[in-house]
């Protein structure tokens, strides 16, 4: 490199072309991640296939709103069980990992607004989500999946869900440390999996349990995509409204609360 | 002796009265520092401040007391102004785990709206061996050379560089010299904490001394070794010459003395012109001076006479 390589020409990128450079960055290195994948892409394939095929937990008629196909019930847990696994457990994940490495300090430094960097991981999910969507539903499709409902009620539940899990995330990320992280996204997700109507049907619980349950915002995800996807029901402002405040507290709370180092 | 407040307009870096403590624990106590252009060396123990101080100018610490200021801006309050000047070089980590060199130093460059061109960085730093290899498997010191050039691809003004050669083999050491001269002679300042003296000592135009959180010596190198301790000129002779008759051909603080028959010590300022006056002195004499030797103090010197030479946990 020859003399006046180096001269000074400091200057930021125009920040949506630093959003856009960071959110890609970003999703590649989710995509490349095998335990990501086996959370996002795997897990919830695998579900979708095992329990709509093999009657491991009888599902009633009714449940399946009078069709029959498991699928029918299945597809939309599975379905909030995708934006779970990305916008909660991966993005919870892969931020404590790189709170651990430095690498949100080393961005700190650099021209990258921290709200960009936040809007850069929003984008990163979404793009991911949008991937697992296509493929879970392709797969409930050729399990003769027939959704019905409104899909812009649909969207807003996604897009809600996806808020109140990526504050639990950050949340999360940006108070453990990594390990803790690590271990306690697994768990919560498995516990969610398990307890959160995703597979196993609210009212199998006892009523007790059942009203506590129904609080959780997984279970408010699943319940409204049910209801919409499979019931065609109208707008579902009970599960819209526990998501939009478990979001507040979610956000609010790991913006009070995230270091970034 | 912090450096004279004179020629403040070119400081890259002035700090004033800082103060910033850990709990119980005070890391930085009313320090104060000016870093003009070029290359300014921060030395100090482990746990001195050095890092603490370097953290706060590159605004990832608020002062508990105290200005600083870089390039004229106030690293927190000023941040997005000041963000794309500096390049930062962290002691370790700062890159994706599951990233390749390439694509994170290509990243870094999309950050900044006039980056140096990325392959030749990469051939110029050696990092074209890399390939596919993700950073978790990197060799500890392409790891180093790549978070040195993800400080200097946005092309700043000023870099910040934390022990920069720390655990790199001799080669290694010697290219990111070359760089940092690089950096220097195309206009780009550096702020580099060390360990290692001759580091200091080979780029450096200027070198604070910190120790318990304070600036204890800055100057250039040769101020250092010059004025911090003394020097001396050791010759061997026959026994019994005149002392007294040699120390008043010398000039004055200096002293002279045999420590054992026939060698003699002469301390102070040893320059060119002792030499000569000790010589010639010699010559009147008839005394052919055996086995002459000048022991200049070296940086290390220096620095452990500052900061001691216990060692500090």
């Amino acid at each position: 490199m020859s003399a006046g390589t180096y001269a000074p020409k400091p200057g930021a990128a125009p920040v949506g072309r630093m959003i856009a450079a960071q959110a890609a960055l970003e999703t590649k290195m989710l995509l490349r991640n095998g335990e990501q994948l086996l959370l996002t892409v795997v897990i919830p394939s695998l579900l979708l296939v095992l329990f709509s095929t093999v009657d491991i937990i009888p599902v009633s008629v009714e449940e399946t709103g009078g069709s029959g196909k498991p699928v029918d019930f299945l597809a939309p847990g599975v379905l909030a069980l995708a934006v779970m696994s990305t916008a909660f457990t991966g993005q919870a994940i892969a931020t404590g990992f790189e709170r651990r490495y430095g690498v949100l300090k080393r961005l700190g430094t650099s021209p990258l607004p921290r709200w960009a960097l936040m809007a850069a991981k929003t984008l990163a999910v979404l793009v991911t989500e949008v991937l697992q969507i296509a493929l879970l539903t392709a797969i409930a499709f050729g399990l003769g999946w027939s959704p019905s409902g409104n899909p812009l009620f649909v969207l807003l539940l996604l897009v809600l869900g996806t808020a109140a899990f990526s504050g639990l995330g950050l949340l999360m990320a940006g108070t453990l440390k990594a390990e803790a992280t690590l271990a306690a996204a697994n768990l919560v997700f498995l516990l969610l999996l398990v307890g959160g109507g995703v597979i196993v049907p609210l009212d199998k619980f006892p009523d007790g349990a059942q009203s506590v349950l129904g609080l959780l915002p997984i279970s408010a995800l699943s319940d409204g995509l049910r209801d919409v996807l499979q019931h065609g029901a109208g707008i579902p402002w009970g599960n819209l409204a526990i998501l939009a405040v478990w979001a507040v507290l979610g956000l609010g709370a790991a913006a009070r609360f995230f270091r970034w180092e | 002796m912090p450096a004279s407040p004179a020629d403040t307009s070119a400081a890259v870096v002035q700090i004033h009265g800082l103060r910033k403590r850990y709990g119980s624990k005070t890391a930085v106590d009313d320090l104060h520092l000016t870093a003009g252009a070029g290359i300014t060396a921060v030395l100090g123990p482990n746990g001195a401040g050095k890092t603490t101080t370097v953290e706060t100018c590159e605004g990832y610490r608020e002062p508990d007391a105290g200005t600083v200021r870089v390039l004229g801006l106030d690293p927190i309050a000023d941040a997005a102004r000041l963000r794309p000047r500096i390049g930062v070089m962290l002691q370790s980590g700062g890159v994706y785990s599951g990233a390749r060199a390439d694509e994170m130093l290509h990243h870094m460059a999309k950050l900044h709206a006039h980056p140096l061109d990325v392959q030749a960085l990469i051939e110029r730093l050696g990092l074209g061996g890399c390939g596919r290899t993700t950073y978790r498997r990197l060799s500890g010191g392409q790891q180093q050379r790549l978070a040195l050039a993800m400080a200097v691809v946005g092309r700043p003004e000023l870099v910040f560089l934390d022990e920069p050669t720390a655990g790199l083999d001799p080669q290694a050491r010697r290219a990111t010299w070359d760089l940092v001269r690089e950096l220097r002679a195309d206009g780009v300042s550096t702020i580099l904490t060390t360990h290692y003296m001759d580091e200091a000592e080979q780029l450096a135009d200027d070198v604070a001394i910190i120790d318990e959180g304070r600036v204890v010596a800055q100057g250039s190198p040769e101020e250092l070794c010059r004025g911090g301790a003394e020097n001396t000129l050791r010759f061997t002779g026959r026994p019994g010459l005149d002392v007294a008759s040699l120390l008043k051909a010398l000039p004055m603080n200096t002293a002279a003395a045999e420590l054992t028959p026939g060698a003699y010590r002469v301390t102070g300022t040893v320059d060119p012109q002792l030499l000569a006056t000790v010589t010639s002195w010699c010559a009147q004499h008839g005394v052919l001076p055996d086995r002459i030797s000048v022991e200049r103090h070296t940086l290390e010197d220096v620095f452990l006479e500052l900061t001691g030479k216990e060692l500090r946990g």
